[in-house]
Order: C-alpha cells, then structure tokens, then sequence
C-alpha cells in the first residue's frame, strides 16, 4: 500500500460510512441478501417452531404437518405446564438461586477486582492466571471432589451449597469483567480524591463506585442469566425433587420416551427463557463491551 | 509490591508505614473473594487432581487406598475412553471450526449495509440468552423423527425421514449442528466488534489500489482480526470440549455411544458407576490433553504471526 494513496484517503474525516458502501454489482448484492436469507431462517427458525409448538394442540403437535404457525391458538399448554405444581416450585427455586448468586458474587468480587485492576505484582499475576486457568479445567474434574467437600459441610442438596458453588463458578467472568470496568476510570480522580483529604474508604465509596455502576448492573445481569440457565452443577448437587431447579426440572419433563407431552413442555421451555431474555435484550451491548473491556486492559 | 500501587509514592520515611497499610488494604480487598474460591474451587481441583491416583469409590465406607497410576494404566487400555476422546475431539473441533466459519459470514453481512440487518442483529442475539436445557428441548423437536417439522419438509419433496438423534451415522453431526447454533452469537458479536475497530481508511486505501472485495477480506479483514479469531478459537474449543448440558439432553450420548463426549463419559463413569477414582484419573487426562493442544495451537499461531509481520 503506497503512502501517498493513504494521506489522500485519510485526508477525507473520517466518515463513520460502511465500507460496503462502495458499489456493488447487483450479482453480489443479491448473493448476499441470499445469504443472509439462509442465516435468518438457520437461526430463527428453532424460535419460531418453538413459540409456535406452545400454542399448539397436542394433535397436531403429533402430526407430521409444517405448521409454521398453530391452526388453532390454544392457550391449555400454559396452564397445563404451570399446573404442574414442581414448575411453578422450580421456577422460584431459580429465581431463589439466581437472585442471591447475583448480590453474593457482587459484593465479592467488587473488592477483589478492585484489588486485581489497581494492584500491581504477583498478587495481580496470580489472580489473572487463576481467572484463565479455570476456564481450562473441566467443571467434571472439580464436581467430584466438590460434590464430596459439600456433603461433609452437610450442603449438598441444598440450596444454598448450590449458591455458594455458583459464586465461585461465576467469579472468574465477574472478576475478569468488573477489573476491565475498574481499569478503565482514571486513577488521577481517585487521586484528586485524596489531595482533597478524603480517605481511601471515601474515595471508594464516593468517586470509583458511582463510575462502576454500569459496569456492575451488567455484570449481574451476566452473573444472574448464567445460574438461571445452568444446568451440569444443579444436575449432580441436587437430588431431592423439591429443590430442582427450573432446567433439572423441564429436563425431568422430557422423561419417558414416546410419554413426553410436547404442547406444554415447549410452553415450559419458553417461560424459562423469559427472564434470560428480557436481561439479554438490555445486555446485548454492554456484554461485548465488557469482555472487551477486560481483554484490552487485561 | 510495588509502592504506589494505590496512591502516588510520597516520598519519605513514611514510606514503611504506608506499604504495610496498603498490604492490610489489599488483604482486606482480596479475602472475601478469596475464601469460597480455595473452599470451592482450588480444594477441589487438587484433591480432584490427587483422587485420579486412589481407588476412590462413591461407596459406604469405603477404603481410599492410593495405587499410583494404577488408574492411567487401566485408562491406557480402555477403548470405551479413548473412543469418548475421540468423539470429543470431532464434537469440539468441528463445533469450534464451524461456528467461526459460519459466525464469520454472518458478520460480514452485518457489517455491510444490507436491509433486514437489525432483524437479523436481534435473531442472532437469542440462542446466547437461551437456557442450553431449552435449546437442546427444541431442536429435539426439530429433529423429532415422527413430528418434526424437519422430516415434514423432507417428506414433502419426497425425501424418506431420517431419525437424526437415534441413527448411529447421523446423531454426531446432528448435534454438532446445534453446538454451532447456540456458538454463532457470541463469536458473532466478538468478530463483528473487532471488524468494526478495523479503520475504514485501510479498506478504502486497498480499494483505491483495486483490491477486490475478497482480496480485501484476505489482506486486510483477516489479519486484523487474528488475535479475535485465535481467542475465540481456542475458547470456543475449550468449553465446546468440557460443555455437557446440550448434548447430554439431547441424545444422552447414545445411540451407541455415538455423541459420548469425554465430560458425558466421565460424568457417567462417577456418578452412575460409583468409580470416582477412575473418573478423576479421566479428568486429569482431559486437562492434560486441552493443554496439550491448546500449547500447540499456540506455537502455530505464534509462528504464523511471525511469518505475517516479515
């Protein structure tokens, strides 16, 4: 690439214009509106049979008819998945679980990503190869053990040792993204801070919290979808029925093969997808933003 | 540690008295975090390491008697594990491979100005919010053999069906399709943010010098987003290889063994079988394995990248 063709090209503001502006032949333009044709239908398509399936009969859910849409719009699925009285039970079990994962791996790992994106040294080091290093070890390697830990501190199947497990589980993304936000405020406010007299609990409270606030609302969002839609840990920690979180239970749904009533199991599925969704839908920008946040400054 | 890790060095004889402060501060800061993850997670993990060298069973009162690499000569030979590897090597690599190829055309869709783009955005965007229980509840709709819409449109244009999950020659690619689906939108999101951090300048600069939209890709797009593309990769390998939920509601890994991954497989061996020493002796083989590969994949980049840059 010659300079002198990118001081004429740079010489123009930079236009915010997508490069895809420059003309096309119409061949290429059709191709690709077929292409992005083939994506819409591979990715929603799963959707669409889904929602639809919820309000299908259970006749013709057995049939062998595309039905893109129900013949006729029958609600029963609903009440039936939600007359079922473990789903209800389930679904505030997740609701439980989700909640208090969410203010426990908040208020942990604050001041430990803190720590990791303000310190420097081996402290700094330990805890970055910690975060990497624990996406590398299969969670199967670790549920043994930790499903033997759990029933001598008497909290397997329970709730509550699910929570806890979730914390950790959760911390190294909630870490890894919360040291990208803290790293990202000018440490010169913290100091202008303490010129002012304020001591570092002040500072703390006063001037890095307000600034982490988006960044903290979109880790626990992150933190609260991950435990609601979890699925392996709840499997192997939790046994009694009463304590099923809603995915152990919609599983349980599918039980015997050929018995598995579809209508009300697919509205079971898309009331679990709900919450995730609507968290998603505020999320979508910020997550990206924030992995990248913690990638960059990392 | 250095000094004015939290506040500007000022100089003097307090300086003593400050760095111990600072260290009761980062203490202070680091412990709460720091208990539940060695309770629940590196008391675990090395213990978890150190079972795959006893006979541990889930047993009442059963002995633990360690008996070295008992456990990894017995894994040696046992091809049921070794065919798990196998099959968990295509399942996370093919899902890997693919999602990128897949993710990567659909970003530059996205980052083109076509019509139907936000559409598209906001489809794209729900399998990641997806529960992966759900995911795999509807795709076993899909590919129901006796309802699916799938078969439906098969037998339409008069294409016999095809039981997808339940045939030995088709249930490994069948699942590995939904393991790209569910990948596409985060790898998506990823290649899309690094496409758009390229400076427009470089594409024009190339089109004035009459690059081609594909060598356009090739020597600018691509070599931009090496570093996106090595990250996503080698994470995507990583968790496609330790997943468990999507495939284990899906098919179980059956029909035959035929969709075992290595987590499926272990899981199966601790839980079901009771064996937990030799289910830890296959964990620590799979940790082993990743890190082996990841190490090479490594070097290949690094290599490569070098070569790039001369």
């Amino acid at each position: 690439m010659s300079d002198t063709t990118r001081t004429i090209v740079t010489g123009r503001p930079a236009s915010r214009r997508p490069r895809g502006g420059m003309r096309r032949p119409w061949h290429v333009v059709t191709l690709q509106y077929v292409a992005l044709a083939a994506y819409l239908v591979f990715l929603g398509f799963p959707l669409l049979w889904l929602l639809s399936a919820s309000f299908k009969s259970s006749g013709e859910l057995n049939s062998l008819a595309v039905n893109l849409l129900p013949q006729e719009w029958d609600f029963s699925n609903f009440a039936t998945a939600l007359d079922r009285q473990n789903l209800i039970r389930s679904a505030g079990n997740s609701l439980l679980v989700s909640v208090v994962t969410m203010v426990v791996t908040l208020l942990l790992s604050m001041p430990m990503a803190y720590a990791l994106a303000r310190l420097k040294g081996k402290l700094r080091a330990a805890g970055t190869v910690w975060i990497l290093a624990s996406q590398v070890f299969p969670s199967i390697l670790i549920i043994i053990p930790l499903f033997l830990v759990l029933r001598t501190l008497h909290l397997n199947d329970t709730l509550f040792g699910l929570i806890l497990v979730y914390v950790t589980f959760t911390m190294p993304f909630t870490l890894w993204m919360l040291q990208g936000y803290v790293a990202a405020i000018p440490r010169e406010l913290e100091e202008a801070g303490e010129m002012d007299g304020a001591g570092r609990w002040t500072v703390l409270r006063s001037i890095v919290l307000p600034l982490l606030i988006p960044g903290l609302v979109a880790t626990a969002m992150f933190t609260f979808v991950s435990a609601w839609n979890e699925f392996f840990l709840a499997l192997v920690l939790i046994q009694s029925p009463e304590f099923y979180t809603l995915p152990i239970t919609l599983r349980s749904f599918l039980g015997a093969e050929g018995q598995t009533q579809l209508g009300p199991l697919a509205a079971g599925a898309v009331l679990a997808t709900i919450p995730s969704l609507i968290i998603f839908s505020l999320l979508q920008k910020r997550l990206t933003g924030g992995m990248l946040a913690g990638a960059v400054k990392g | 540690m250095s000094a004015p890790a939290f506040a500007p060095g000022r100089a003097g004889r307090r300086l003593g008295h400050r760095a111990r402060a600072e260290r009761r501060e980062a203490v202070a800061l680091v412990v709460p975090a720091l208990l539940p993850i060695l309770i629940f997670s590196v008391v675990p993990l090395v213990s978890g390491v150190a079972m795959g060298f006893t006979d541990a069973t889930l047993k009442r009162d059963a002995e633990i008697n360690f008996i070295g690499f008992g456990n990894f000569v017995e894994l040696a030979g046992d091809h049921r594990f070794w065919n798990s590897f196998g099959i968990g090597l295509i399942w996370a690599g093919s899902v890997a491979l693919l999602t990128l190829v897949s993710s990567m055309g659909l970003a530059l869709l996205l980052n083109s100005d076509l019509r139907l783009k936000t559409l598209t955005r906001v489809l794209a965007l729900i399998p990641w919010a997806m529960p992966p229980v759900v995911i795999a509840i509807v795709w076993r709709m899909i590919y129901n053999p006796n309802s699916g819409p799938l078969n439906a449109i098969l037998e339409s244009v008069g294409i016999p069906g095809v039981n997808w999950l339940g045939d030995f020659s088709t249930a490994l690619p069948a699942v590995i399709v939904v393991g790209i689906w569910s990948g596409i939108p985060q790898t998506t999101v990823l290649l899309l943010a690094g496409m758009q951090s390229i400076a427009p300048e470089l594409h024009e600069a190339a089109a004035v010098d009459g690059a081609g939209a594909l060598r356009r890709f090739w020597h600018v797009t691509l070599p931009a987003l090496r570093p996106v593309i090595f990250a996503i990769t080698s994470l995507d390998f990583i968790w496609q290889f330790n997943s468990f939920g999507l495939v284990y509601v899906l098919t179980e890994g059956g029909p035959g063994g035929r969709t075992m991954i290595p987590p499926l497989f272990t899981y199966l061996e601790a839980f079901r079988n009771r064996e937990i020493g030799y289910a830890s002796a296959m964990g620590n083989t799979l940790v082993v394995a990743i890190m082996l590969i990841l190490t090479l994949y490594l070097i290949h980049q690094f290599r490569q990248g070098k070569e790039a840059r001369r």
